[in-house]
């Protein structure tokens, strides 16, 4: 019976839903592809955006002048720097705050949740904070990635939650060995959150990859640019020059300049399409915790 | 009993080293966010960014009288509540069909590859989503040849430029970007629901569609609310990052939202009280949203987030 069941399902509805959802791959997958094969593209097809599948003709002019233009590269330097820094200072300071505040016989513990829980209600916004990051002397530097982004309201609670997950004997254990709290801290809770700590550097990271808005915002300086900022100015504002201008001289009118924004666009996320299979399941894992506590 | 008789200071200092580890933080928030809060009273002022903010002249409510006569200010309220509407009339159910429609699936690997395919395109930036969405909807591009090719129109369309497209643009862009992302909320909701409960639907009879309705979607009724009412009272937020990669001066008459309004008003031209009075009024009407919301959804659903 329960055999004679399962067979009837594979009807209309089984065979439409996985039309359906491969429908839904087709398009989430399609676009990346285009950029892909168009950034191969070394014919004229790339000027249109025509549909395809494959490039018409094989070149990899396009990624020579993207890796040979020294302000994509400089961009490239800067946005990995960001992520490398302001991931480490994100995740080492959200992780120290979040410790302290993880333990209840802290003295002011509940005024200390107050001024942080007020930070989620309201915010000064654009420009106040553009006019506090001016006076910090912030504005077209680098640390304007790093300082504003080294904590969230958001990961200290789940870093917190999950600290109070670790058995109190571990740590009264070390601290009868004569540990400091920083001892405990370093030693036994961060060891042991591994897996916390991975999904939150990895939001970070993405975050810091991916911003392009505090460039246009803050940043006045061609070399401060992080790669993000620079993409959006040659594909939203159309500033090609340099990098058109080399082009023209090295190959002429063969190379069109849809397949280099094509190029330098793949050049920024590759990494991200490289790394995505491997640390999908650490993301997914960090919405859950966040779903879970908000 | 004697311990808290102690006076708070030197009870700080015997743990002087948790101290330590929470005080940068509460610094961090005071000059992070606690200062640009007390920094929206420039909105009263005429403040002049060269000089110290308390040698700036009051002004009352002069700049909120400008911005409440801007026909550009109503204009991009107008254009952020009709993209919301959009969003939230059309675009809330979909991440909520998909999960569903995903947890019929029975092949888990099946499911799982559709699932992890799904997000991708989150992790993606705006620059290289926004200028993939530019290239297609631009002259010769992919959805002109694909609307020619299927004999949808004649003529070459620029959808990337002409205002009346914006909004759907911007719909389109978001559904195909998010949809797996904010799927993921309902799918561990879904998974959290208990067999027994198809089971015995199954055992009364209950169809495909009846244990959809009557299980699934019931069972996460709950999360659904709380992310109504976050949708809701975001209704006055726009995505920057997005709207910002696909504006340009042709279609800004309906692509400048209260955001971009903001940014164009205060760091654009540079009328930093003008933009702060904007800002200050926003955060009001945003929290009277978050709070009605937040009473609707209690009265209806019994759902809230507090």
């Amino acid at each position: 019976m329960p055999l004679r069941a399962r067979r009837r399902r594979i009807g209309a509805f089984t065979i439409g839903n996985t039309v359906l959802m491969l429908t839904v791959c087709f398009f989430t997958l399609y676009p990346m592809w285009f950029v892909l094969v168009n950034s191969f593209n070394a014919s004229e097809h790339a000027i249109l955006g025509t549909v395809n599948w494959w490039p018409k003709a094989w070149s990899l002019d396009s990624y020579r002048v993207a890796f040979n233009d020294p302000h994509l590269m400089n961009g490239f330097f800067i946005t990995t720097m960001r992520t490398v820094i302001g991931t480490t200072a994100h995740v080492l300071f959200t992780a120290i705050v979040a410790y302290g505040m993880s333990k209840r016989q802290l003295i002011g513990r509940r005024v200390y949740m107050k001024i942080a829980l007020i930070t989620m209600l309201f915010s000064g916004g654009l420009i106040p904070t553009f006019i506090l990051m001016t006076k910090l002397g912030l504005y077209d530097s680098f640390w304007v990635f790093i300082i504003p982004a080294m904590y969230t309201f958001f990961n200290m609670v789940i870093f917190m939650s999950f600290f109070r997950t670790i058995p109190e004997s571990l740590e009264e254990s070390a601290k009868v060995d004569g540990a400091s709290d920083y001892g405990v801290l370093f030693r036994i809770v961060l060891p042991n959150s591994m897996a916390v700590l991975a999904t939150i550097a990895l939001f970070s990271a993405v975050y810091h990859w991916n911003d392009y808005y505090q460039g246009v915002i803050y940043i006045r300086s061609q070399d401060q640019l992080p790669l993000q900022t620079m993409l959006y100015k040659i594909i939203a504002e159309n500033a090609m020059s340099f990098m058109q201008q080399q082009a023209m001289a090295q190959f002429g009118a063969r190379l069109p300049g849809n397949s280099i924004k094509f190029a330098s666009m793949m050049v920024a996320t590759v990494p991200i399409l490289l790394f995505y299979p491997f640390i999908q399941r650490y993301l997914v894992k960090g919405v859950m915790i966040g779903a879970i506590k908000g | 009993m004697d311990r808290t008789r102690q006076p708070v200071l030197r009870r700080m200092r015997r743990q002087w080293q948790l101290q330590s580890m929470v005080i940068p933080g509460i610094f961090w928030m005071l000059i992070f966010c606690y200062l640009p809060m007390f920094w929206l009273i420039i909105g009263f002022m005429d403040y002049s960014i060269a000089k110290p903010m308390l040698q700036s002249p009051f002004v009352g409510l002069k700049h909120f009288e400008a911005f409440a006569s801007d026909d550009r200010f109503w204009r991009s309220i107008r254009n952020t509540l009709g993209m919301s509407a959009i969003k939230l009339g059309l675009g809330f159910v979909i991440p909520i069909l998909f999960a569903l429609l995903l947890n019929e699936i029975r092949s888990l690997r099946f499911k799982r590859s559709v699932q992890t395919i799904s997000y991708l395109p989150h992790f993606i930036a705006w620059t290289i989503f926004g200028g993939i969405a530019l290239n297609w909807l631009g002259e010769g591009g992919v959805v002109n040849q694909v609307m020619i090719g299927l004999g949808l129109q004649e003529r070459e369309i620029l959808y990337n430029s002409d205002p009346v497209y914006f909004w759907w643009i911007v719909f389109f862009t978001d559904v195909l970007k998010e949809t797996g992302w904010s799927a993921i909320i309902y799918i561990a909701a879904i998974a959290g629901i208990d067999p027994a409960l198809y089971e015995a639907a199954e055992l009364d009879g209950a169809g495909r569609w009846q244990r959809m309705w009557h299980i699934t979607v019931q069972s996460i009724r709950p999360t659904i609310a709380i992310l109504f009412i976050l949708a809701v009272s975001g209704m006055l937020g726009s995505n920057f990052e997005q709207i910002f990669m696909l504006q340009n001066n042709m279609n800004l008459r309906m692509a400048e939202s209260l955001d971009l309004y903001i940014y164009n008003m205060g760091l654009v031209s540079g009328r930093h009280s003008f933009s702060t009075a904007v800002l200050f009024a926003r955060s009001i009407v945003a929290l009277g949203l978050l709070l009605l919301a937040n009473y609707t959804s209690r009265r209806l659903t019994g759902d809230s987030i507090f």
